[in-house]
């Protein structure tokens, strides 16, 4: 049996290591160049679907628990309408970020085929862990994903509460502070938040 | 027969009486009848300047000064114990919460918030623009000393 597999590895590799006899050099350069726009746009578009909201809450997982509670806050409805979708928070837009990040979604998968947090109490007794997660992530990137709209060299701090100018003029602007520091628990539900920085 | 008349004739005064209230009476609905949809109010706005109001009596609640749109207040977290609790009072400048938030109904010193002060909007409400539907005649304690204060002896 491995004497088969390795006469035929051995005879593809001969036939990639010799030069075509039949195709033309321009044939086989306009071919791998057309091919490997096909293959890298069809690998791309395959990934941004994976970004989509209709992927994300394509799991009961994700609908009926974190996008349910997504709904009532104002990254979903407000004024002006513009809204964030799970990706815009959750997964860096820089490509190889993006790729390191959807490598490590990976175990959601697994989450999902082994039913990990397939009830609301799995889910809830899980939602610490998952949180914390989510804010060593953001903590770690300085808030990146929250920053992608909320850029703090536009912010003007005459148009914010006093409060919120105090707070953003000072240890957001010094680095002594990340918007995650703050601004927990604003999209989704939180929980027990005994023992966690910042909270009583 | 004499019961159905006196049945009758109850329920006619209930009806007449009920009817010329309803007219003095001023509701939400702005005296539509009940098959048309009166037009809501337009919602207020929360004010949100972080200024000090003044409490209206030594003991009254002081009101939020600030939106608490979002803040959950439940088992899990109490935002605005984020800010205004003892240990964080120092970090955020905002005003601790009394010390009687951190007394049972005894009197004893506890060494966090007590149960019954957590829910904080059960006293504590952000005020808005809206106009109120009754003027409130409520007279401050001062002015009502003075009065009584200035007016002769007899």
């Amino acid at each position: 049996m491995f004497a088969k597999l390795k006469n035929t590895l051995v005879h593809y590799w001969g036939v990639l290591r010799r030069p075509a006899v039949h195709y033309s050099l321009g044939f086989l350069v306009m071919g791998g160049f057309i091919a490997g726009i096909i293959f890298w746009g069809g690998f791309n578009t395959a990934m941004e679907a994976t970004n989509s909201e209709a992927f994300c809450t394509g799991c009961h997982e994700m609908e009926t628990n974190v996008y349910a509670e997504l709904k009532g806050t104002i990254h979903f409805t407000n004024r002006s309408g513009v809204r964030a979708i799970c990706s815009d928070c959750h997964v860096p837009h820089e490509w190889t970020a993006k790729m390191a990040r959807k490598m490590q979604a990976s175990k959601e998968v697994w989450g999902k085929i082994f039913g990990t947090i397939d009830t609301r109490e799995k889910f809830l007794d899980k939602r610490l862990e998952l949180a914390q997660h989510e804010w060593a992530r953001l903590k770690a990137n300085d808030s990146l994903e929250c920053r992608n709209c909320h850029n703090f060299d536009y912010m003007d701090f005459t148009r914010q509460s006093k409060r919120a100018a105090e707070q953003h003029s000072t240890s957001l602007a010094s680095g002594e502070k990340t918007c995650i520091d703050c601004h927990k628990g604003i999209a989704h539900e939180l929980p027990d938040m005994e023992g966690v920085e910042g909270w009583q | 027969m004499k019961k159905l008349t006196t049945a009758v004739i109850v329920s006619l005064s209930v009806l007449v009486t009920g009817a010329v209230f309803a007219q003095n009476t001023a509701t939400l609905r702005h005296g539509l009848s009940i098959e048309q949809d009166a037009e809501p109010d337009r919602m207020p706005v929360v004010q949100n300047d972080d200024i000090k109001r003044k409490r209206s009596y030594p003991m009254q609640p002081p009101t939020i000064p600030h939106k608490i749109d979002g803040y959950r207040v439940d088992t899990n977290s109490n935002k605005c114990l984020s800010c205004h609790s003892r240990n964080l009072s120092s970090d955020t400048q905002a005003p601790m919460v009394s010390v009687t938030h951190y007394m049972d109904r005894d009197g004893n010193f506890l060494a966090s918030v007590s149960p019954r002060r957590y829910f904080c909007s059960q006293c504590h409400v952000v005020q808005t623009n809206a106009k109120p539907h009754v003027e409130s005649d409520f007279v401050d304690l001062d002015d009502l000393l003075k009065a009584a204060q200035s007016k002769p002896k007899e």
